[in-house]
């Protein structure tokens, strides 16, 4: 056995094209793909739900030139994200759990109100809207994130503009003088304004003397001041708060950061393409070389053989994972505190996609068909496996998970970024990819009775 | 019929068919210790089913071998060989695997045999077919069995090498090795064989000496072209 795994791996080093297509080639499509996910898709669905009463939502917010209105940031909201409306917030949630939605965003009944305390600028209160998102895949959760955070940047940038015209308004009333309309009363007072008051009390301090003037100073000297420094105001207005907040629940799921996501990801596509093609293509070789007889014939036992060669699947993806995991320390942190967990979930999904790559060597005739096989075979499982709930059908969600559950893909995945962060099971995905590792060596040993 | 304590080897009825094709039907022979036995027959005949059935590589359908203590060597048609390994580690890997008492003896021992010693260190997939043949046959040879079955060995060898194989093999054969091969040359098998076993089709027609076949044949006088004298025959026989 020793000799043997000792032989395959002498192969391997004569084989420059081969080494380098099995370990560069695999890294590099890990790390695009790996930066590729941490994009996602376009246009995530959103429920929407709107609990403003319709007579008041249809007066809007008066801004003065621009407004605010609701349909306006509906409009704004959808070209980002697929709206999709919702009865009332109950319903919004239930389609979130469900998967339906990736996330609800929920405009509450004081919404309105809050806005225009805000505006008219005897508001404390920050404006609130509720987001609820199911973050049970933290590249959609990212994704709804992303589209909040930029929709609300948005608004907000635009409100506190108005805000602080409004209230520099206020200021120049206060400085020059003139008529005000109190705000939700409709009043209409005469203000006479700071720089006024300065002229007026000049224009008396002839007739007054002794105490009386240095008190008239003092007031004049204040106002004068007062109204200079009023002028730089709108400087500090520029920094008003956000008018409006996110208040964000997260519904369901337990979220591996995206970091070790894509990480993850970038292991798990890397240890299924090497280990698979090369073990497919290590015990096509024995055939193509006429050696399976020969070695078969008390040599050494088929099921050995087999073990040999899910052996050499597992050391050499340890090995390349590793690499990686090098490689990806150079770009963000990994926690080497959790290095057993992380590298029992690398050996047993190298040794679960070794198994995979040993049945599929079975069935081939040859190298190059049994690379093209893993191939065939490997690629459509990992994008099966990458489909986020919440993107497709819910039942055909459930056949998804039913295919990909076969395979080593998707338990691996989840191993690894269980491994890597404290989330998801870790356990259970190691059992799972223990029994497909057992499930495909019984596979190809079926198989290899038909072999010679 | 009990062995006798000279078989080696003892074949009944061996059956075989590839799905509808009938590669044997129901050969039976023995072989004696020591005996250099030849299996003898045109492209189709059987010849490799036969000797991989002997080997263990597969199962007859019907039939039995039994094989009287030993090991079974067996050198295939089409060289079993990495290709990516020099000739020494091919050799290495094979002696280590038949647990050689000492590997590097065997290893030595086989590059002398075959001539190839200046060439260890070459890859495999860089030498001629004669040569890579020698390799696939000397690895056969190292776990010195008792019966060792040589699947047209000498095909592809020069006429140096097909003298110093077939010395080789009868010197193994008087040490008491029970050697069986098969070929197309008829003239190889009368030269190198105590016995003939003539195969067509999958069914043994002859069994015995290349005199007894020439006989059998109808041919006469000395021996002139023993193709001519095997192909008569088979044509006597409806082949
Ligand atoms: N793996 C196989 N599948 C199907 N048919 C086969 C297989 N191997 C051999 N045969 C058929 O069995 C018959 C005997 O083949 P075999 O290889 O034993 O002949 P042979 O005497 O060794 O021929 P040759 O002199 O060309 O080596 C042939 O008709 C061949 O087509
Ligand atoms: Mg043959």
């Amino acid at each position: 056995m020793k000799w043997l795994l000792l032989k395959d791996l002498q192969i391997l080093k004569r084989s420059p094209l081969l080494t380098a297509l099995l370990i560069v080639y695999p890294i590099v499509l890990a790390v695009l793909i790996g930066f590729a996910v941490s994009r996602g898709p376009d246009k995530p669905r959103i429920a929407f739900v709107n609990e403003i009463e319709a007579e008041q939502a249809s007066e809007g917010l008066d801004l003065g030139e621009g407004g605010f209105s609701q349909e306006q940031a509906f409009d704004q909201l959808c070209e980002r994200v697929e709206c999709v409306d919702a009865a009332d917030r109950d319903e919004a949630i239930t389609m979130v759990e469900d998967g339906e939605v990736l996330g609800a965003l929920i405009l509450p009944e004081d919404f309105l109100d809050d806005l225009t305390d805000q505006i008219g600028g005897v508001g404390l209160d920050a404006a609130t809207v509720e987001v609820y998102v199911n973050e049970d895949d933290p590249v959609k959760a990212r994704l709804v994130d992303d589209r909040i955070t930029a929709l609300l940047t948005e608004a907000n940038l635009r409100l506190s503009e108005e805000i602080s015209a409004q209230l520099l308004g206020y200021l120049d009333i206060l400085v020059e003088g003139g008529e005000f309309e109190i705000p939700l009363l409709g009043q209409t007072i005469e203000v006479l304004g700071l720089e006024r008051t300065e002229r007026g009390l000049e224009a008396i301090r002839g007739q007054t003397s002794g105490e009386q003037r240095e008190v008239l100073d003092g007031v004049i000297r204040f106002a004068a001041l007062a109204g200079q420094n009023l002028a730089f105001a709108d400087e500090l207005l520029g920094s008003v708060a956000e008018p409006i907040a996110v208040e964000k629940t997260v519904v369901s799921g337990d979220v591996p950061p995206l970091d070790t996501f894509a990480i993850s990801v970038a292991i798990a596509i890397t240890l299924m393409f090497v280990t698979t093609l090369l073990v497919a293509g290590s015990l096509a070789l024995e055939r193509e070389e006429n050696t399976f007889a020969r070695l078969t014939r008390g040599l050494v036992s088929r099921a050995g053989l087999l073990v040999e060669k899910i052996g050499l699947g597992t050391i050499c993806s340890a090995a390349v994972a590793l690499v990686l995991l090098g490689v990806l320390e150079l770009f963000v942190s990994l926690d080497w505190a959790r290095f057993p967990l992380f590298a029992a979930a690398i050996v047993l999904a190298g040794a679960a996609f070794a198994a995979m790559g040993s049945a599929i060597g079975v069935a081939a005739r040859e190298v190059r068909a049994s690379a093209l096989a893993a191939f065939a075979l490997t690629l459509p499982i990992a994008f099966l496996s990458l489909v986020p709930s919440g993107t497709v059908s819910e039942s055909l969600f459930d056949w998804i998970r039913v295919v990909t559950g076969a395979f080593p893909f998707r338990p691996a995945l989840d191993a690894l970024s269980a491994g890597l962060s404290s989330s998801g099971d870790l356990g259970l995905n190691l059992f799972h990819l223990a029994i497909l590792t057992l499930a495909y060596f019984a596979l190809a040993r079926v198989g290899l009775r038909r072999f010679a | 019929m009990a062995p006798k304590a000279t078989t080696a080897l003892q074949v009944d009825g061996v059956c075989k068919s590839y799905g509808e094709r009938r590669a044997l039907r129901g050969v039976s022979f023995e072989a004696a210790r020591g005996e250099l036995l030849a299996v003898v027959g045109p492209n189709g005949a059987g010849k490799t089913t036969l000797l991989g059935i002997l080997a263990g590589i597969r199962d007859p359908d019907q039939g039995s071998v039994r094989a009287n203590g030993g090991e079974i060597g067996w050198v295939p048609q089409q060289a079993a060989l990495y290709r990516r390994l020099t000739v020494e580690e091919n050799l290495r890997l094979f002696a280590r695997l038949e647990r050689a008492g000492d590997p590097d003896a065997a290893v030595e021992g086989m590059l002398a045999q075959t001539g190839l010693d200046e060439r260890r260190g070459d890859q495999v997939s860089t030498l001629s077919g004669g040569n890579q043949q020698r390799i696939n046959i000397a690895i056969g040879l190292l776990s010195e069995p008792a019966v060792l079955l040589l699947d047209e060995p000498s095909a592809g060898l020069d006429p140096g090498q097909r003298i110093r194989l077939w010395e080789f093999v009868a010197g193994l054969a008087e040490a008491g090795t029970t050697v069986i091969y098969s070929t197309h040359q008829i003239e190889e098998a009368s030269h190198y064989g105590d016995r003939l076993l003539v195969l067509a089709d999958g069914e043994a027609l002859f069994d015995g000496s290349f005199a007894a076949m020439r006989r059998a044949a109808g041919a006469r006088g000395a021996v002139k072209d023993p193709e001519a004298d095997f192909v008569r025959f088979l044509t006597k026989q409806g082949h």
